[in-house]
């Protein structure tokens, strides 16, 4: 058994090895055909990053996290949530707005806000759940409307709300009172530069995740329907209930991807404000195969990348977009090798079988029923 | 994890419900039916712009790339491959018309973004097919690919050159368009009278014969052509049957895996002309970001439409009609458009409630419909910002009402190998 173990984990990790060097090679033949330094572009991209970028990609990656992790709940369950983009700009918008008006002291308003991002992020989440419940409209179509929606929504809002920054022709919500701000920990020696705080929320959110679909019933009943569907129904799971719910819970966690961005670097809400992360929380689940861990290293990967990218143009003449190039090519040749991986293992299982059941006295055919 | 996702059986049906195609004559039954109930809408409300022919001719222009998007869709999901990389492969689409739009004339252009489409084409197939990957997931990294490529490229061939830019190519040579000549300025002037329906009629005919770009005949004719293939051949029906059921098509001799490569290549090729259409035809020019989503609403226009050309023509136009009319006329005539909402909501509430006796869901709609009639009637226009969103909201709606009637090839979205048991 130990041996099948020590192979299925070489197995694992084979997977996302393979992925990376795909990625290292389509992106060198690319530089290659472009006529681009190939060395150089490697060389910047590899380098070891300055304690100021560190402090970036770690807060990049906090980000990417609370978004990956609402995707992936919709994932264990076969729902494909592309509206984690819409979702978190709603809600950071009305938290922004809750938050800036100040009702409420220091650390309680921090909460209650939060609060509020989770409800106005689920409610949103649940325009698609509904649609899907009881009009059977595929929730990849409808969150995607729902995003073009939500910018129009939030613009309009916007407007209503805004309070015009002196100096700029940048309108934004009213800023956060000091007291509830939270400009992070000196985790990073050498810079003046903070990790964000609710880098303790995104931590939070992934035991939470953790823990309610492998130490729940509903997080059971979520990942049953997830791997099959009539046989979750048919012990007695309502699958239209998990829907909904589960939707809920993305849309909710997603309302939360904006929040340490607000309170800890932006403190309003503002026609600047970056839009984008649902989508790279879509590959940063797919990278960490929806596990909380996995999804951990795929942040941070996606962050180094984004981070490090920064430097291309200026130091080596290189459109930094290169790394779009190589954020796709790994997410699509993590799931190509996995798939490969998948399969092989199968292969060997089956060869595995074979040979113990070669090894032992062929069994008369009478006794076949019994064994089966 | 299946690409198909989570089916929830929203109603239960106790009959299918007669299910008929529409015949030649309802078709224009209906079509002179919704002219009849756009004069009326303008006439009410006096929103010209609902039916000015400049409207419908920005229409035309709105709805191709999406026609186009969609028909991609409809290649790949006829097949049993879902295409959600459709907006990556339009993206590359408008590069390559870009590139080569530039550097070798415009109908070379259009070639290159046929080409480069189908270049994202043969990545998705790869995946799905060879490799037999979830469709979803590879789509979404289609997407990312697609994003990056144009933009790296963008900066690598563009910057430097005159009027070019990282971000954007130098203005491209435009391609033919077509006017019949004595009728357009005819029915111009017949339109300029304002006369209830015939004006309408008019403008509506002025603009299919002013100023047609040629790619837009070529969609028409792409169309057409999809059609006749994939429901009047042989070819195309083994094709659709490698999107039903797979492994029936296997035991009767057809090349499963080689019918949806072929799928998802033209797949990718029509996609690809979407976006070149856009580059070339739409703004003269390659830029950044030019395709909107317009991939994913191509996808959206195409299950709008059942899976069929027909209703796919019909999910693009819906889309580019409202499109036109928001960008034209704004505010105004989107809220024109609430009247018609209005009285949509109220018929379907009465419907519930008298037809099919469901006195909650009746009682709703109705309640509803009164509400967006009082902001009908209290408001002057819709938020500008509101008025954007309309071909979304648009869409949700009518799908909304549609979904529970449509069906999706039955094998769609599945992974197929060849000799596993599904």
């Amino acid at each position: 058994m130990r041996a099948v173990d020590l192979r299925r984990i070489m197995l694992a990790l084979a997977a996302p090895l393979l992925a990376v060097l795909v990625a290292f090679a389509v992106t060198s033949i690319v530089l290659l055909l472009a006529g681009d330094p190939v060395a150089q572009v490697w060389q910047q991209l590899l380098t070891s990053p300055p304690p100021r970028l560190v402090v970036g990609i770690i807060n990049g990656a906090v980000v990417y996290y609370i978004s990956a992790i609402a995707v992936a709940i919709g994932f264990r369950m076969n729902l494909f949530n592309i509206g984690v983009d819409g979702q978190y700009r709603v809600a950071a918008f009305a938290a922004a707005v809750f938050a800036g008006q100040g009702w409420l002291p220091g650390g309680l308003n921090i909460l209650v806000a939060l609060v509020i991002a989770m409800i106005t992020g689920a409610l949103w989440a649940g325009i698609a759940a509904w649609l899907k419940v009881q009009r059977g409209v595929s929730e990849v179509i409808s969150t995607i409307m729902l995003n073009s929606i939500a910018t129009g929504l939030v613009a309009y809002l916007l407007g209503r709300v805004a309070v015009r920054a002196q100096g700029s022709n940048a309108t934004s919500t009213r800023e956060i009172p000091e007291a509830s701000r939270m400009p992070g920990f000196a985790l990073v020696a050498g810079t003046p530069n903070k990790v964000y705080a609710l880098i303790l929320l995104a931590v939070l959110v992934g035991v939470a995740y953790w823990m309610v679909l492998n130490k729940t019933r509903f997080g059971y009943d979520l990942r049953a329907t997830g791997r099959s569907e009539s046989a979750a129904v048919a012990s007695g799971v309502n699958v239209r209930r998990m829907v909904l719910i589960s939707m809920l819970l993305s849309g909710g966690v997603a309302g939360l991807v904006g929040m340490p961005l607000l309170f800890g670097e932006d403190f309003a809400y503002g026609d600047t404000v970056q839009s984008g992360l649902g989508f790279a929380g879509i590959a940063v689940a797919l990278l960490g195969r929806n596990h909380p861990v996995g999804i951990a290293f795929a942040a941070l990967l996606w962050s180094y990348l984004d981070q490090q990218s920064n430097g291309l143009q200026i130091k080596v003449g290189v459109a930094p977009e290169i790394v779009l190039i190589i954020q796709g090519v790994i997410v699509l040749a993590v799931v190509i090798a996995y798939e490969v991986v998948r399969r092989a293992g199968l292969a060997m299982e089956r060869a595995r079988v074979a040979r113990e059941l070669a090894a032992a006295k062929p069994a008369p055919p009478n006794r076949e029923g019994a064994s089966v | 994890m299946s690409a198909a996702g989570l089916r929830v059986d929203s109603t239960v049906v106790t009959a299918p419900p007669p299910r008929r195609r529409l015949s030649g004559r309802a078709i224009v039954l209906l079509a002179i039916a919704a002219v009849f109930g756009v004069a009326t809408l303008r006439v009410v409300t006096g929103a010209d712009d609902i039916a000015s022919s400049g409207a419908l001719a920005a229409a035309i222009g709105l709805a191709v790339p999406i026609g186009l998007a969609g028909l991609g869709g409809l290649w790949s999901e006829r097949a049993g491959v879902v295409n959600i990389g459709l907006e990556g492969m339009m993206i590359l689409g408008t590069w390559g018309a870009g590139f080569f739009g530039y550097f070798y004339g415009p109908w070379a252009g259009l070639l290159g973004a046929l080409v480069l489409g189908m270049f994202g084409g043969a990545i998705h197939a790869l995946a799905t097919v060879v490799f037999g990957v979830d469709h979803i997931v590879s789509g979404v990294a289609i997407n990312i690919i697609g994003f990056g490529v144009a933009k790296y490229l963008a900066a690598r061939a563009f910057t430097g050159l005159p009027g070019g830019g990282p971000t954007q190519s130098p203005p491209l040579k435009p391609l033919p368009v077509l006017t019949v000549p004595w009728l357009s300025p005819a029915l111009g002037d017949l339109e300029g009278e304002h006369i209830f329906f015939v004006s309408d009629l008019a403008g509506i005919l002025r603009a299919l014969v002013t100023e047609m770009s040629v790619v837009t005949l070529i969609a028409i004719a792409l169309v057409v052509l999809t059609s006749l293939v994939l429901w009047r051949t042989a070819f195309g029906l083994r094709l659709r049957s490698c999107g039903e059921s797979p492994v029936a098509a296997e035991t009767l001799g057809v090349n499963v895996y080689r019918y949806k490569f072929i799928a998802v290549l033209i797949s990718g090729g029509l996609a690809g002309l979407g976006g070149g259409y856009l580059a070339l035809v739409a703004a003269n020019i390659f830029r950044d970001g030019q395709t909107g989503g317009r991939g994913y609403i191509g996808l959206a226009a195409m299950i709008f439409g059942n899976w069929r050309p027909g209703g796919l023509v019909g999910g693009s136009a819906l889309f580019g009609y409202t499109d036109a009319i928001q960008l034209r006329g704004g505010g105004t005539v989107v809220h024109a458009l609430l009247l018609f909402l209005a009285v949509l909501i109220l018929g379907i509430g009465l419907w519930q409630l008298l037809r099919r006796r469901r006195v909650v869901q009746g009682v709703l709609a109705i309640a509803a419909g009164v509400l967006v009639a009082l902001w009908y009637l209290v408001t002057e226009t819709v938020p500008d910002e509101f008025a954007g969103t309309t071909p979304y909201v648009a869409t949700l709606l009518v799908l909304a009402f549609a979904s529970q009637r449509l069906r999706m090839p039955a094998a769609d979205g599945q992974p197929y190998r060849k000799g596993e048991a599904q």
